[in-house]
Order: C-alpha cells, then sequence, then structure tokens
C-alpha cells in the first residue's frame, strides 16, 4: 500500500458574511483518524467540503497524497434504480472490487433505492466509499440513521481501513468507538 | 476515460429512456408533433399559408421541445450528489457537461429529425423545403442542446429554476431561430452556415459555461 497523508494549514471558512472557524490546522498519516466535534451549524460540514476539495477555504490550503473519497448525506445512487445496478454504477466509475459483504446489503439489491430507509441508504453509501478503493476517507455524520448494530459494523469497517493504512476523518456529534482517535472541537477554534 | 464511458451511458439511458420524475426523450417529441398539429388548426387548412409560414413553426417548435426537458438535465444530479463525487474522483466537469450535451442532443435533436417529416406532412412543406429543415436541425439541434445544459446547470438548484431556465434559454436561441427559419426563404441558403457557426459557437462554450455554474454553485 502506498503512504497516504492529509494535512490542513490554517483554515478558515467564511459562510456568506460569517467567519465560520479559523485557524484549523492538522496532518494525518496513514492508519490516523480525526472525529471532528461540535455542535450543529459550527461548520463540520463546511471542514469537510474543503478538505475534499469542493469548497474553496477562506484561508489557508489543504495538501493531500491518496484518493478521496467522501460520504455526505446525499448518497449520490439513482432512486429509481435497483440499489445493486446503482452500486455498480460506482464500481465501474471507480473500477473497484465487490467489497459491500460487511454492510448487509445483500437482501437489498433488488430493490430501488427510494425504497430504502435512511439508514439502508447510509449502509449503502458507506458500502460505496468503502469499495471506492480511495485511500482517505471522509466521512460527514457517518453514523447518522444507523442502529446500534450497523453503528458498530460502520466504525469496524473504518477501523479495517485504518489497519491497512488508511486515513478517517469523521465529522460527527456522536460519540465514537475508535482506538486512538483525535478528536479536533471547532468550538476552539471560533473566530 | 472508461469512466466517463459508464457516465456518458447512464445520461444516455436516463434521458432516453427516463425515469420517475425524469419524463424521457418521448415528451419532448410529443410535444414537437402536437405544436405541428395545432398549428393548421389555428390559423386553417390555407395551403399556401401553411407551406409559407410551416417551416418557421417546426423551428419554433423545436426550440420550445428543447426547452422542455431542461429542469432534468442537470438538476436532479446535482441534488443527488453525484457532481461532488465526479468532483472528488478527479473527473473534470466540463467532460461530464460535454457528454450531456451530446447525451441531450441524441435523446432530442435526433428524434426531432426523425419527425421532421411528419410535421413537415402536416404543415404541407414540399420536399426540397424538407431537406433544408432537416440539414437545418442537424446544424442548429447541437447548439440547442449546448445552450438547454448551460441553462440548466445555472437555474440547477434555484426555486423555481425551470421556469427561470426557459425564460434565459429564450434569448440564446433567438439566432438558431433566425438563421434555421431564415434559411427556409427564398435565397437563405447563406443562413445554414450562419446557423453552423451560431451552434458551433453555443457548443465551443457550453462545457466551460456549465461547469463554472457548476462550480459556482458549490460556494
Amino acid at each position: 500500500m502506498q503512504p497516504c497523508r492529509l494535512a490542513a494549514y490554517d483554515l478558515a471558512c467564511r459562510r456568506g458574511d460569517r467567519l465560520l472557524f479559523k485557524g484549523i490546522g492538522f496532518e494525518l498519516t496513514g492508519g490516523e483518524a480525526l472525529h471532528l466535534a461540535g455542535p450543529n451549524g459550527i461548520g463540520k460540514s463546511s471542514l469537510m467540503r474543503i478538505l475534499a476539495g469542493l469548497l474553496r477555504a477562506y484561508n489557508g490550503h489543504v495538501e493531500h497524497e491518496g484518493a478521496l473519497a467522501l460520504s455526505d448525506e446525499r448518497p449520490a445512487l439513482d432512486p429509481h434504480q435497483p440499489l445493486g445496478e446503482a452500486l455498480a454504477f460506482w464500481r465501474k466509475v471507480d473500477r473497484a472490487g465487490e467489497a459491500r459483504a460487511d454492510f448487509g446489503l445483500e437482501d437489498l439489491l433488488d430493490v430501488p433505492v427510494r425504497y430504502l430507509s435512511t439508514g439502508q441508504r447510509k449502509r449503502a453509501a458507506l458500502a460505496r466509499l468503502a469499495a471506492s478503493g480511495a485511500r482517505i476517507w471522509l466521512l460527514d455524520e457517518p453514523l447518522n440513521g444507523l442502529d446500534t448494530h450497523w453503528g458498530a459494523s460502520a466504525q469496524a469497517a473504518i477501523e479495517a481501513h485504518r489497519a491497512l493504512g488508511g486515513i478517517a476523518v469523521i465529522a460527527s456529534h456522536q460519540p465514537l468507538q475508535l482506538r486512538k482517535l483525535r478528536t479536533l472541537s471547532l468550538l476552539e477554534h471560533l473566530p | 476515460m472508461k469512466a466517463l464511458w459508464t457516465i456518458f451511458r447512464r445520461d444516455l439511458t436516463l434521458l432516453l429512456l427516463g425515469a420517475p420524475g425524469r419524463g424521457g426523450a418521448l415528451l419532448p417529441l410529443l410535444f414537437f408533433l402536437a405544436v405541428a398539429m395545432l398549428y393548421p388548426f389555428a390559423v386553417g387548412p390555407d395551403a399556401k399559408l401553411l407551406a409559407r409560414t410551416g417551416a418557421g413553426v417546426i423551428w419554433v417548435a423545436a426550440l420550445l421541445a428543447a426547452i422542455l426537458p431542461l429542469d432534468r438535465l442537470v438538476e436532479p444530479d446535482l441534488e443527488a450528489g453525484f457532481f461532488d463525487q465526479w468532483a472528488l474522483r478527479g473527473i473534470a466537469e466540463e467532460g461530464v457537461l460535454l457528454l450531456r450535451i451530446l447525451a441531450h442532443w441524441l435523446s432530442f435533436g435526433v428524434p426531432l429529425m426523425l419527425a421532421a417529416p411528419l410535421s413537415a406532412g402536416l404543415l404541407n412543406l414540399d420536399g426540397g423545403q424538407l431537406w433544408t429543415v432537416e440539414v437545418g436541425l442537424l446544424l442548429g439541434t447541437p447548439g440547442l442542446a449546448a445552450i438547454g445544459v448551460t441553462i440548466a446547470a445555472l437555474t440547477a438548484g434555484l426555486r423555481a429554476g425551470a421556469a427561470l431556465g426557459g425564460l434565459l434559454a429564450i434569448p440564446l436561441a433567438v439566432p438558431l431561430l433566425i438563421f434555421g427559419a431564415g434559411s427556409l426563404q427564398p435565397g437563405g441558403e447563406g443562413g445554414l452556415l450562419l446557423l453552423a457557426a451560431s451552434s458551433l459557437a453555443a457548443l465551443a462554450i457550453a462545457p466551460f459555461a456549465a461547469a463554472g455554474a457548476i462550480r459556482a454553485g458549490r460556494e
């Protein structure tokens, strides 16, 4: 496995006229995980999108080595398609293998995505992320809508990813049971 | 490249066959034929008048048929997060949108060309005029598709984006309409060249303008 790295330098984010946070910096290397903590509206999702390169930072910059994968509240699966085909689309785009065994989706592959529950959709999005083969996982509220069992499975998948030398950044307001988890509280970076 | 091909196949399937909430290629086609059918009812069955004005009606119908699917060209994919996921994988928006223009053209321009003989019959156009209409549609509909995708990208995510999209697309499509319909006037052969030129200009600008709109929408 090639080494991977994700580093942020002095990030600040402005939405409209409001400065959400400033002075955020960290460096993650293979196997490390970072928990972005803070109450609603503090800018966890914005920071996630800056790390993903989808949003321009007001200040600072992000460096990454290794492919990024993002899972947020939008699963990017065609609602009318059976789950199996919707996932197959991304497998073809990513040229990735099968890696959805951990998320209990076998019985749902024939079900159109629009009939899936919130938790099932979340599991599908996580399965797509896990199958993408990306080294850096950006997870925005990965446990939302998941019950205790699948919440634990999702965290087990994150641990397995780290064990293979991957990086995970997790924005969540729920407590996480991950070993050697670094925490970045956005409350400490208010302007 | 392979990823783009996969994306193009998905675009084409969605635009041709449609999906719940996405319509498909049939709707613009039926709309196009309906206009050609209604026009003789409105102006009366005067064969000479129909033959003289019919080609212009075909062009207006084609323009309106191109506007019809605007709200499902970009909006559903933006809403579902597809564009973000493609961007993360380093797939340029320009490439995705160029392919979407192609898919949109295949799903509305080509069916219109196939339906044009039927419209020509309803409007009493002769063979020569039909031929000019077909060549004109071949040259002009790619430009209409390019304008359509650009406007769809610009208005995606806005409230009342569909209605606004129609209003924004019409003025941009006016040159295509003028040159397309003008090519059918006596001595209007140069119209086809100008039509091709306008179409090329729209095609050259559209992927970049639409990609810029998608990126700006993320801020």
